[in-house]
């Protein structure tokens, strides 16, 4: 008997169909990684398996099966009693998914109770056992700790310990690191690859990241518009994918271990050959220079610097990628750049003189494209502000050159009096980056400009950006904690952590031949597309690594 | 626990300066405020001579911050008054003489709080089960006949006027059923039983207004709470819903609650004044309406320092409770 037996399954939300006619199985101690993008119906799937779309409204038809309960016809006891039990689950945003009153270890023991009737003591005793058994260290106090008091990395393994409390046969994970940095990423893959091999249990991922599913189980079925396009062992898919959507998909995934992929045009504007690293770039004019930056936030005892003595030069005509994990000080640099944050000591100099406050030559685009346009105004007036700011009068000539940066970025003219929710996630990043342009800048700093959007649209959006580089002469800031992005814009590379620049040159260097230790840490920790090759770092990370 | 001990001090020296700002406040409102004080005080049938010796008396000729610096004396000295025959002696936390009876403001002040303290602790034990029970009912029943029958109920008590729920409850249960007497304040350390049957109907006419607009604050926020990822968590991991809803969904919503039932039980101490009205009960609110009427400046003062201070305390002790409720929250 197969542990999921998933038959023709729809799932509708009002006149939204989902999930359409999916039908898949999962054998007892397999892994299967569901993969789509946003809207293919992949975490909608991952709810059926435990019925928690029951009482939501939400139209449920076909057949479920998991660990021997058929989810659809199960009354409200059994279904209680597959959930945690037999089927345990694990969410993207481990913060926001533990209770923030109660201790960790309570929480854990609850849910142990629920199922087997254990003592209060002997429930929290096994609370201990399994955050011991998943890596948190002095797992008897750090038991008692508030989720808030516990880091991003450390909150997901609780809330793995919470799945294993009662052994469950199958564990859905639902994209399980999607909220994490890429080092702590790979310690959460690894230890649900190791708890696969001790306790023998099945295994559902769900995740836009090719790379994570690459990295994590045996088959992988690609999701489109809640349909399935392609199921397979993962490396045969990934290696050769029958379907074009698949292809296309695995297309769009930047690459960390290629170099970038230039085109015709970017060589013949930057006049440079790729390959010999520094580039022509490196002669151009300076634009923008920081010079020893530093921000503080805080006062007294609470005080820390964001950034930490920070110095850089972006040049006309280049692309400078600042990587580095969350809290690395990566946006405070980039808002020190723009003149949105006041350094607390060091300076931003435009062509050679020190400038204070904002400047229309260098421009942001914002990571969320949702939050950083006004929802109740038109694309059209939003595009038009920094035109207006700059004291523009003229009605015609504002809306003429909103129309012609709305086809610049590859939107409609006709868009000019829409609002900001009847566009796509990648169109709103485009009204965003139309909106930079307005001013005519000479330096654009993105801010995780493609970090919220999917990889096909990603790679648009990325597209895009190089077009307007060589067409204008831009200067791009391109700040992700994405590495492979990355590697994909950059000419250079600045490398952040805690505050300071770890490591920096030109990106085929730094990514081919780190020199800090850091650096080749995080580069290690990069989920391979190749299952194989993930295997061998899987191992090499097992070996304590060198800090 | 120095933190707490911290926050104490804080919170003490916050409420200092609150009092003082609200009795210069008054202060000057008072001396603004047209209408001859010592007229009023001596009565309509005062000579002139009379009345110049009355305002000489209350130092009402004295500049503003003489009078104000008396005050103050007062409150940390005491102070001796002439009442023309004999002299008084006001002891130290001395608010004055009232301009009416000649009685010291702190006296009164001891004979009336206990009224409204027992008024409005009764009153909030039944506001907080009725309004948070109903709230969390319904929050729990969305959507079916329970929550419809609750909103309406609580809407119209919102809406109803405490003088209309006061005078039914007063005629029914007294009156038509005669199941109680008409109530009259017995004071609990003479009588507790007749204390809690007498103040039962002000309790419930009190309670019953502040209890719908609980519930629909406990309602909202219990409803916001249920869509939160943790819920989701425990129903995903087979917790019963009963114990989803009162140990993880309740704690969080509770937050709000908390806030505005300090306000509320602070302004409540001095603002029963139609609860205290209509049942007869001698409490502040009745007496400083009287007090503004008859511009009986240190009455007023000391009445509205009563009622600041309970605010004060009310919203300190909600401040403590929400950090115990949720340790993320530093007092500072």
């Amino acid at each position: 008997m197969s542990l999921v037996n998933v038959t023709d399954l729809t799932v509708e939300f009002g006149s939204l169909r989902a999930v359409d006619g999916l039908s898949f199985t999962l054998e007892q101690g397999a892994a299967l990684a569901l993969v789509g993008e946003s809207g293919s119906g992949k975490s909608t799937v991952a709810a059926a398996l435990l019925g928690l779309h029951r009482g939501t409204g939400a139209r449920v038809a076909g057949s479920v099966e998991v660990a021997g309960t058929d989810v659809g016809a199960a009354s409200e006891d059994e279904l209680r009693r597959l959930r945690g039990a037999k089927a345990a689950m694990v969410f993207q945003d481990p913060l926001s998914s533990l209770d923030p009153y109660y201790a960790i270890g309570d929480q854990i023991a609850e849910v142990y109770r629920v199922h087997t009737r254990a003592s209060r003591r002997a429930a929290r005793a096994r609370a201990v056992e399994v955050l011991d058994r998943v890596g948190i260290p002095d797992a008897v106090r750090r038991s008692r700790s508030r989720p808030h008091e516990f880091s991003g990395g450390m909150r997901q393994r609780a809330l793995i310990a919470m799945a294993l409390s009662c052994e469950p046969d199958l564990l859905i994970a639902d994209e399980p690191t999607t909220a994490l940095d890429v080092t702590v990423q790979a310690q959460i893959l690894d230890l649900l690859h190791t708890l696969r091999e001790e306790t023998g249990m099945g295994l559902l991922l769900v995740t836009h990241d090719v790379g994570v599913a690459a990295e994590s189980v045996d088959d992988v079925l690609v999701m489109r518009h809640g349909r399935a396009v392609e199921r397979g062992r993962v490396g045969a898919v990934l290696a050769a994918p029958s379907e074009a959507y698949t292809r296309e998909l695995l297309d769009a995934v930047p690459r960390v271990d290629a170099p970038r992929a230039r085109t015709q045009a970017s060589l013949a504007s930057s006049g440079s050959l790729a390959s010999s690293g520094s580039g022509a770039a490196g002669s151009a004019e300076v634009v923008v220079e920081a010079v020893g930056l530093r921000r503080e936030f805080g006062r007294g005892k609470r005080a820390f610097a964001a950034v930490d003595d920070v110095s850089l030069t972006i040049r006309r005509g280049e692309t400078l990628g600042i990587v580095g994990e969350s809290g690395s000080g990566k946006t405070t640099l980039g808002r020190m750049l723009v003149g949105l944050l006041e350094p607390t000591a060091g300076e931003v100099r435009h062509d050679g003189h020190a400038r204070l406050g904002v400047n229309p030559a260098v421009q942001m685009v914002f990571q969320d494209p949702v939050s950083s346009l006004n929802p109740r105004r038109t694309v059209g007036e939003s595009i038009a502000d920094p035109l207006r700011a700059r004291g523009e009068r003229d009605e015609a000539r504002i809306r003429g050159r909103v129309r012609d940066l709305l086809e610049r970025v590859g939107l409609e003219a006709a868009h000019h009096d829409r609002y900001p929710h009847e566009f796509s996630g990648g169109q709103r990043q485009r009204v965003g980056i139309a909106r930079a342009l307005a001013a005519d800048p000479r330096v654009i700093v993105c801010d995780e400009p493609v970090s919220a959007l999917d990889v096909t649209t990603q790679a648009q959006v990325v597209a895009l950006l190089g077009e307007l580089q060589r067409e204008l002469g831009l200067a791009l800031v391109f700040v992700a904690h994405d590495l492979a992005v990355v590697r994909q814009v950059s000419d250079r590379v600045a490398v952040m952590r805690r505050g300071r620049i770890v490591e920096s040159g030109p990106a085929d260097e730094v990514y081919d031949t780190p020199r800090d230790p850091y650096t080749r840490q995080l580069l290690a920790a990069v989920p391979a597309l190749d299952p194989e090759a993930a295997t061998r770092r899987r191992t090499a990370r097992r070996e304590p690594a060198a800090t | 626990m120095s933190g707490f001990g911290g926050f104490l001090l804080r919170r003490l020296i916050g409420a200092l300066v609150t009092l003082l700002a609200i009795s210069v406040i008054v202060y000057v409102v008072f001396y603004v405020t047209p209408g001859n004080v010592a007229q009023i005080t001596c009565g309509p049938r005062c000579s002139p001579a009379q009345i110049q010796q009355v305002a000489e008396q209350l130092h009402l000729h004295d500049p503003l911050y003489v009078r104000y610096w008396h005050f103050l004396e007062g409150l940390v000295a005491g102070q001796d008054y002439s009442t023309g025959t004999s002299v008084q002696h006001c002891s130290a936390p001395c608010l004055g003489l009232s301009y009416q009876s000649d009685q010291q403001v702190t006296q009164l002040i001891l004979t009336k709080l206990p009224v409204s303290l027992s008024l409005v602790f009764g009153a909030m034990v039944i506001w907080l089960v009725l309004g948070v029970g109903t709230g969390v009912l319904s929050a729990w029943r969305r959507g079916r006949l329970t929550e419809r029958l609750l909103t309406g109920v609580t809407l119209v008590g919102v809406a109803t006027p405490v003088f209309v729920i006061g005078l039914v409850l007063m005629i029914v249960v007294c009156g038509q059923l005669q199941l109680l007497p008409f109530p009259q304040y017995v004071g609990l350390t003479d009588d507790p039983e007749q204390w809690a049957w007498n103040l039962l109907l002000p309790w419930l006419s009190l309670a019953l207004i502040e209890a719908a607009a609980f519930a629909r604050l406990t309602r909202s926020s219990m409803l916001e709470t249920l869509t939160e990822d943790h819920i989701r968590t425990f129903r995903a991991y087979g917790v019963g819903e009963r114990a989803v809803v009162a140990r993880h969904a309740l704690r969080g919503a509770l937050a709000p609650v908390i806030a505005l039932n300090a306000n509320n039980f602070g302004s409540a101490v001095g603002g029963a004044v139609l609860t205290e009205t209509l049942f007869g009960l001698p409490g502040i609110g009745q007496e400083l309406v009287h007090a503004v009427n008859v511009v009986d400046l240190p009455v007023v003062v000391g009445m509205v320092l009563v009622i600041g201070f309970f605010v004060v305390v009310a919203n300190a002790v909600a401040d403590v409770l929400y950090a115990v409720a949720d340790r993320r929250v530093v007092l500072a």
